[in-house]
């Protein structure tokens, strides 16, 4: 069994402290000055630092709003590479395995989990330097299929359903503008033509008042 | 393996089709009939919870599971074809319910002159208008023979459009380029996403006639001749790749099943992946049945008097090369039929246009929207295009969720990722929408489909390996979209505008449509085809074979309704005819 690992948040990083507002201004909604500290579920501690670090370069925390760090994003990913994502339980992985041109799609064996782990090796001590240093080693692996898959799942943990451990507080769908599931806008949709219309978010779990299963928890 | 008691009829796939040929055997018969379906159970009422995109959307919960199967694909006959390892140009779904659970409902009929492809267009144009290598044929029906099918497939969805053509009559606002209907619509039009007004508006002013996107996620409550109600969509946004929560898209569950459900003549036996179909070629050549292995891994025979094959174009294909039944299609020599005619569609996003205002673009539903068709016709290449046939233009309102909608920027914003990435991404969130175009795809004859010779599916028989690429009249027709597209945003008002970049080598990893047709193409002759045009096999009369694989190329239009128009056929005909007197219905 693998050693427990635990991901340790100061308050003002951790995800659902700071909740933005509609036009964007960030407000403290609680005061909490004990840090917090959540268990990893794939991920050691050094590389969920590493991840939470890059994920901030990719969608920072900016006067445009809140960013990975405010939704949790290495939160989310550490739960998805824990789950049938992270291990390719739906993907065809029989050989052989060939190199192929791009448009037959990813040919190779790694399964996510791998590829972070293999990725996450070229980016020892990402986290404890500064933000430019930190750009100009994302931009040496951009074109990796590492980076891309870590930009693809930033964006998940931004706007996913809270119920997978990102976008916590709702602050991605609050950023964009995004209500969440809605049973109904049959009153709405030919109302706000050339106007914008922002319900307030609402989970999946606040919407259906059901205890829904993220697939990442099932076996 | 285990044989198990003989049934009247055994049908491969729970999805539209083969659920539709139940509940018209069910019901309408006293025939014992047993339905095998490899997915997992499903049932309308499972949805109210799934409003998850990041499970549904993204990880494609509902969709086939790759790791079991997969499908090969190679460009051209001299490569060596490789597995497509994930989800990508299409979403064949599993399960009861099949892709008829997750699709978007968008449900306009074929053109009239698709019926007869070969022939019309060499009447009107030559013999050589059609591309050297084509290997377009007729169907063997007219659209005339077909329409009161279509009806009866628009009144069991509760269709929702504006007819454009009654009985000849032509009717504005209406699609007045379609075939003719004997009846309008069984509900009207659904409301109308912002940026499909738009779309509407400036269509008109350049001359097109937009109508509304014919949909079967239902405008208000109806109940259909089978007694089946539903309500009206809500516009919730969560349809294509979800199942509807409310139940306003018409699905198998919840149109088909409740039905089939009832009838003690009808099983359902879940997690039964079928292998092959026993046959005796000689005295009197028939289908004896099929093998199928269930979910704890045990093999059985299930004896049967008719044989339906609905397990979607790929596997209705595999099924008949793995089991021996006909002879493999050889683009060599042009000789044998199984496997021959694959196409897919050129469904493009032709135009990707960026507004100064908000669209409000999570309302909407997968086919809520107005599209025109101005551009899908015959005669295109006789004005200097130089491309054969055409399609639709399509503006719909999906319901756009922020995962998959995320990014989308005009091609002036040169960053990826970071604040300046974020920034742009931020602005333009609401304000960018697409204007699609859904063409036709004529058949050819290096695009085929056989037995790979290297991959195995789970239990180590040969994946099925597709042959497949564009040709010339596919670029042209898409580039031809792209400027009557970008045409069509600057009128809307955009800002900036992405035109679509063009189609190059087939691309399994942008999705294109779920609309893969071929294999088992249905024809008047059996020496072009693998069945006649009520479905029946040419060799073995009592097998049939249901959904997309028949068709013998794709048209512009969504199959879901011309496949289960020639199932209502087909039952007819089994039902008048087959049963009275066992033999070819053709």
């Amino acid at each position: 069994m693998r050693r427990r690992h635990f991901l340790t948040l100061s308050a003002a990083t951790l995800g659902g402290v700071l909740i933005y507002s509609l036009d964007r201004k960030a407000s403290l909604l609680a005061a909490q000055h004990k840090p917090v500290r959540i268990p990893l579920r794939s991920f050691t501690e050094t590389e969920a630092l590493i991840v939470a670090a890059a994920a901030s370069r990719i969608f920072p925390s900016d006067d445009s709003g809140p960013g990975a760090r405010e939704a949790g994003v290495a939160i989310f990913i550490d739960r998805q590479l824990a789950g049938a994502y992270g291990r390719d339980r739906f993907r065809y992985t029989q050989p052989p395995f060939e190199d192929a041109p791009r448009e037959l799609g990813y040919q190779g064996s790694a399964t996510p989990r791998q590829i972070y782990r293999e990725g996450l090796r070229g980016l020892q001590g990402f986290h404890l330097r500064d933000p430019a240093a930190q750009d100009e080693a994302l931009r040496k692996i951009e074109p990796t299929l590492f980076f891309s898959v870590l930009r693809q799942n930033t964006i998940e943990g931004m706007f996913c359903d809270p119920l997978h451990g990102g976008n916590a507080g709702m602050v991605g769908w609050q950023l964009v503008g995004f209500p969440g599931p809605r049973m109904s806008n049959f009153d709405e949709i030919e109302k706000y033509y050339g106007q914008a219309y922002r319900p307030k978010p609402v989970s999946l779990r606040q919407a259906t008042g059901a205890k829904v299963r993220p697939s990442e928890d099932e076996k | 393996m285990k044989a198990l008691p003989a049934v009247d009829a055994v049908i491969v796939g729970a999805g539209w089709a083969g659920l539709l040929m139940a509940k018209e055997l069910g019901t309408r018969t006293s025939l014992s009939v047993v339905v095998l379906e490899r997915g997992p159970s499903r049932q309308s009422s499972d949805y109210s919870t799934d409003m998850d995109e990041l499970d549904f959307a993204i990880r494609l919960r509902m969709m086939q599971d790759l790791s079991q199967e997969t499908v090969t694909l190679r460009h051209d006959p001299t490569q060596r074809a490789l597995p497509l390892r994930q989800h990508g140009a299409f979403l064949p779904g599993a399960g009861v319910g099949g892709t008829g659970e997750h699709w978007n409902a968008q449900v306009p009929r074929f053109l009239p002159d698709c019926f007869e492809l070969l022939t019309k267009t060499a009447a009107k144009y030559g013999a050589n208008a059609l591309p050297e290598d084509h290997a377009v044929r007729d169907w063997g029906i007219t659209y005339d023979e077909l329409e009161p099918f279509y009806t009866r497939v628009d009144k069991l969805l509760g269709s929702s459009g504006q007819a454009g053509n009654i009985r000849g009559k032509l009717i504005n606002g209406g699609n007045i380029f379609e075939g003719w209907r004997s009846e309008e619509y069984p509900t009207p039009p659904t409301k109308v996403p912002y940026f499909s007004w738009l779309f509407r508006d400036a269509a008109k002013s350049l001359g097109y006639h937009p109508y509304p996107a014919p949909s079967a996620n239902i405008s208000r409550a109806y109940t259909n001749p089978d007694g089946i109600s539903r309500g009206g969509c809500t516009y919730c946004g969560f349809c294509g790749r979800f199942g509807c929560m409310v139940g306003a898209k018409a699905q198998p569950t919840n149109v088909l099943l409740p039905i089939i459900q009832k009838r003690k003549n009808v099983s359902l036996r879940i997690g039964a992946w079928v292998r092959r179909v026993l046959f005796d070629p000689t005295p009197k050549p028939s289908a004896r049945g099929v093998t199928y292995v269930d979910g704890a891994g045990e093999e059985f025979f299930q004896p049967a008097s008719l044989v339906f094959l609905a397990s979607w174009t790929f596997n209705n294909t595999r099924l008949l090369l793995l089991s021996g039944i006909g002879e493999s299609h050889d683009p060599a020599t042009g000789g044998g039929t199984v496997g021959s005619n694959l196409t897919h569609q050129v469904s493009v996003p032709s135009a990707t246009a960026f507004f100064d205002q908000p669209l409000n673009r999570f309302m909407g539903s997968g086919s809520a929207g107005f599209l025109f068709s101005d551009f899908d016709r015959d005669d295109l290449h006789r004005s200097s295009m130089n491309f054969v046939r055409g399609g639709y233009f399509a503006a719909r309102g999906y319901g756009f969720q922020p995962i998959g909608a995320f990014g989308v920027l005009p091609n002036s914003v040169k960053a990826t990722w970071g604040s300046e990435w974020k920034k742009a991404a931020v602005r333009y969130y609401d304000r960018t929408a697409t204007i699609g175009f859904v063409g036709e795809h004529l058949a050819y004859k290096a695009n085929f489909m056989d037995l790979d010779p290297v991959y195995k599916d789970k239990l180590g028989d040969p994946l099925l390996r597709l042959t497949l690429d564009w040709r010339d009249n596919e670029r042209k027709m898409a580039d031809f979209a792209t400027r009557r597209a970008v045409e069509v945003a600057h009128a809307m008002g955009a800002r900036e505008i992405n035109p679509f970049v063009g189609l190059r080598s087939y691309d399994s990893t942008r999705y294109n449509s779920t609309h893969i047709q071929g294999g088992t193409i249905m024809g008047d002759s059996p020496a072009h085809s693998v069945v006649s045009p009520y479905l029946q096999h040419w060799q073995l009369p009592n097998l049939f074979i249901l959904g997309g694989s028949t068709f013998p190329q794709n048209a512009s239009a969504n199959p879901t309704p011309t496949i289960l128009a020639f199932v209502y056929r087909a039952a007819d005909a089994i039902v008048d005819r087959y049963l009275k007197h066992p033999g070819p219905l053709a």
